[in-house]
């Protein structure tokens, strides 16, 4: 764990305590279970509003505490851990693109209501199942955006896009030349295909050529730290169940061959939340970040795949149970890292920045 | 977890400080040394310096400033943390290096430091200092490798001094050392508490070295014997019997230096993808033609960064903490790892021209290529194999039981 001052300790603890005792992993199962369309509980958001986590990067003149990103990791990890589903993080890349391309007017219209949990937006890049920003064909005349996006996370409760058309990222609010079709992946959260036709959009003027790209680096850097929390939460798991389930006489935890391959998890867990951490930092200094973006999501994608599937084999079969916990994270985790760029994606990127 | 930060010493004694250093370099550091490094020199030979190597290892060891933070009492530079970190950026700045090193640095002048009494402090320490004596360390046995606490050199109290007979293996630099620091079995009842720590003269009547040739050709590694070789009382360090936990003390230096990243990315030279630009086949949009190993070099060096900041935050923890970062733990086994797949890329970047073993058709470095992609598949057996390491996170940090 990085380094912390005194206010970001207060706040993981506050975020640990909240996640908890008022949204444990039965609070998803309860809502999965309930088939409930938004996908998240808005008494738990505005609850999490209350406590500032909607405004963390925002700045205070818009109504939020500019906390800066490795605060907002922090509470996004614990979250993660729980499985919590919430638009916090689709709502923050949202905002953290208005912030970075927004005219004032239209900071001054969004950022507030985004702050204070009032509004829900969301990014809407992609048009196929995979994550590939370079293939675009929305497209905007006449103020008027025409085009297709797959996958959109948070959806169903969103007011407000964030829409990358060939020309830049647009502006457009739910309503009129809006519409979505349901699309249930398997970690049960809101993912919708969302139609746009002839729907009133308003430009992101600023923000500069790189504005998508600096968009998408804050929402793998982001998307990285819930990762960070699913996998911390199925590796203390499955730690525990070896340490207490008994067979040949023996807790498994006694067995070699299961401890060097804790111990192998442990390394790359490790590895993973430096990783992380590494990019929330890059976002405070302003420096690197899109080197440091691949670097995080590339490490979650890897590190999470590996946990969620070790997880599952060390639990045996109760791993393969609806009742537990541990196949939960599993479908949480390969959605995660399909979002904003897979493993191939990312080193190719990687490879690009290096200039090779 | 707040940061407690030392409260600053005036701006101006730093400044002095950083002018003195400065100044000390302008006299002393040979300009043709520039750039130079000894990383290795503990295990790469005997000491044949050229007169400028010579003339700055005594500018510095007079200073103590090849072991800076040592007590000034004993030949150290008996500088702050702070202080340290000024020398080494003057250094830097200035190209120079530190030419005090070996295993007296790294391993066994910290042990002595905390365990020796203070006659063995002040006959030991000060040549250290100076970067006079070669140290070896005296461990591992034909039958005591990983299981190290197995090992059956005895020393047999005889009065006056100890009887050492028996052999020890792997000892690094063993041809070029003058003095060993060892394990030796002074009781055979009691498998750790029979474990006693030892100083032995390398040229003392008894002691024969043989070298060991290794698959990448060189020999840093010796087997020596030891027959009815007499070793004065004076030389145990701490009581009889205490030797397994004043060894152990001992390994977690080796670790900690094994696995250092910044000294780790040194020894690492130019990153991969430099070399990949430079020596492999480019395509017309700039990109390296062979996708999978473009691939692979990704991969690599996106686990490389994400290990780099892991040593970086072992250090950030345990400074801020007081104490060893738990992390620190896996610090050894990655690096080591990571290592060893550099060293199989670097090779397959050139093809068989990386395979090189001797002759017309290779050069220089690329004959180096090849030693160190061999002599590299030590790391992960050495200073305690990746086995052991995964041993001891699972059994200390994440408290997993040893077998009933």
């Amino acid at each position: 764990m990085a380094v912390l001052n005194d206010e970001q300790v207060m706040l993981r603890d506050m975020a640990r305590e909240w996640v908890t005792n008022e949204s444990p992993v039965s609070a998803f199962r309860a809502l999965r279970d309930r088939e409930d369309a938004h996908g998240f509980d808005p008494d738990a958001y505005r609850a999490m509003a209350e406590m500032g986590w909607t405004g963390i990067v925002i700045p205070e003149q818009h109504g939020g505490s500019d906390f800066g990103w490795l605060s907002l990791g922090l509470v996004v990890e614990e979250l993660g851990k729980t499985l919590t589903s919430s638009p916090l993080v689709s709502s923050t890349i949202a905002a953290s693109a208005i912030l970075l391309g927004g005219s004032e007017a239209q900071q001054e219209r969004w950022l507030p209501r985004l702050a204070s949990g009032e509004a829900v937006a969301t990014l809407a890049v992609d048009e196929g199942p995979r994550h590939d920003p370079a293939r675009i064909s929305a497209s905007v005349s006449d103020g008027k955006l025409s085009g297709t996006k797959a996958f959109v996370a948070e959806a169903h409760a969103a007011q407000l896009f964030v829409v990358a058309a060939t020309d830049g990222l647009y502006l457009v609010e739910s309503g009129a030349g809006v519409q979505l079709a349901t699309r249930q992946l398997v970690d049960r959260r809101s993912h919708a295909q969302v139609e746009f036709r002839d729907a009133p959009a308003e430009r992101l003027g600023g923000g500069g050529d790189n504005l998508l790209d600096d968009v998408l680096d804050r929402a793998r850097i982001v998307t990285s730290a819930e990762m960070l929390g699913t996998a911390q939460a199925v590796f203390d798991s499955t730690l525990g169940y070896l340490k207490q389930r008994v067979q040949f006489n023996q807790v498994l935890a006694t067995f070699q061959a299961l401890q060097h391959r804790m111990a192998d998890l442990y390394g790359d867990l490790a590895t993973m939340r430096s990783a992380v951490e590494g990019g929330l930092q890059a976002l405070d200094s302003g420096f690197g970040i899109a080197r440091a973006a691949t670097i995080a999501k590339a490490e979650a994608n890897r590190v999470l795949h590996r946990i969620s599937n070790e997880g599952i084999q060390l639990h045996g079969g109760i791993g393969m149970t609806d009742e537990y916990d541990v196949g939960l994270y599993l479908k949480r985790a390969r959605v995660l890292e399909a979002a904003w760029g897979n493993t191939a994606f990312l080193r190719d990127r990687f490879a690009t920045i290096g200039g090779y | 977890m707040a940061t407690k930060v030392d409260t600053a010493p005036a701006q101006s004694e730093e400044d002095a400080f950083r002018a003195e250093v400065r100044a000390f370099l302008a006299e002393h550091f040979p300009p043709e040394l520039k750039g130079q490094s000894n990383v290795l020199s503990a295990i790469e030979g005997p000491g044949d310096e050229t007169d400028a190597q010579r003339r700055w290892r005594e500018a510095v060891g007079a200073r103590g400033w090849g072991t800076p933070t040592w007590p000034k009492d004993y030949g150290g530079g008996g500088l702050s943390r702070r202080k340290a970190r000024i020398l080494e950026e003057e250094f830097a700045r200035a190209g120079a290096w530190n030419p005090i090193g070996g295993m007296g640095v790294m391993m066994f002048g910290p042990t002595l430091l905390e365990y020796g009494s203070e006659e063995q402090k002040r006959e030991h320490i000060p040549p250290i200092c100076r970067g006079e004596i070669r140290w070896c360390q005296g461990y591992s046995e034909p039958n005591a490798g990983s299981d190290l606490a197995n090992l059956q050199m005895s020393a047999e109290d005889r009065g006056d001094h100890y009887l050492v007979n028996g052999q020890k293996t792997w000892t690094s630099g063993g041809q070029w050392a003058d003095k060993m620091f060892a394990l030796v079995r002074t009781d055979r009842s009691d498998k750790h508490r029979g474990i006693s720590f030892l100083l032995i003269d390398m040229d003392a009547p008894g002691v024969e070295v043989r070298p060991i040739r290794m698959i990448s050709g060189a020999s840093p590694f010796c087997e020596t014997f030891f027959t009815d070789v007499r070793v004065p009382k004076k030389n145990l360090v701490g009581e009889e019997g205490q030797g397994w936990t004043i060894g152990k003390r001992l390994l977690q230096h080796e670790r900690t230096n094994l696995s250092g990243g910044g000294s780790m990315a040194r020894l690492m030279g130019p990153n991969l993808s430099d070399i990949a630009r430079r020596e492999g086949d480019i395509d017309a949009a700039g990109r390296l033609a062979d996708t999978v190993l473009r691939d692979r070099i990704a991969d690599f060096e996106i686990r490389w960064n994400a290990f780099l900041l892991t040593a970086r935050r072992a250090m950030e923890e345990s400074k801020a903490q007081g104490g060893v970062s738990e992390i620190s733990s896996v610090l050894k086994k990655l690096g080591t790892k990571l290592g060893q797949e550099r060293a199989e890329l670097l090779i397959e970047i050139v093809g068989l021209q990386g395979l090189g073993w001797d002759g017309d058709g290779f050069s220089e470095g690329e004959l180096e290529r090849t030693r160190g992609w061999l002599f590299g598949k030590a790391t992960t057996i050495y200073g305690g194999s990746t086995e052991i390491q995964n041993n001891i996170i699972a059994k200390r940090v994440l408290g997993m039981l040893d077998h009933q």
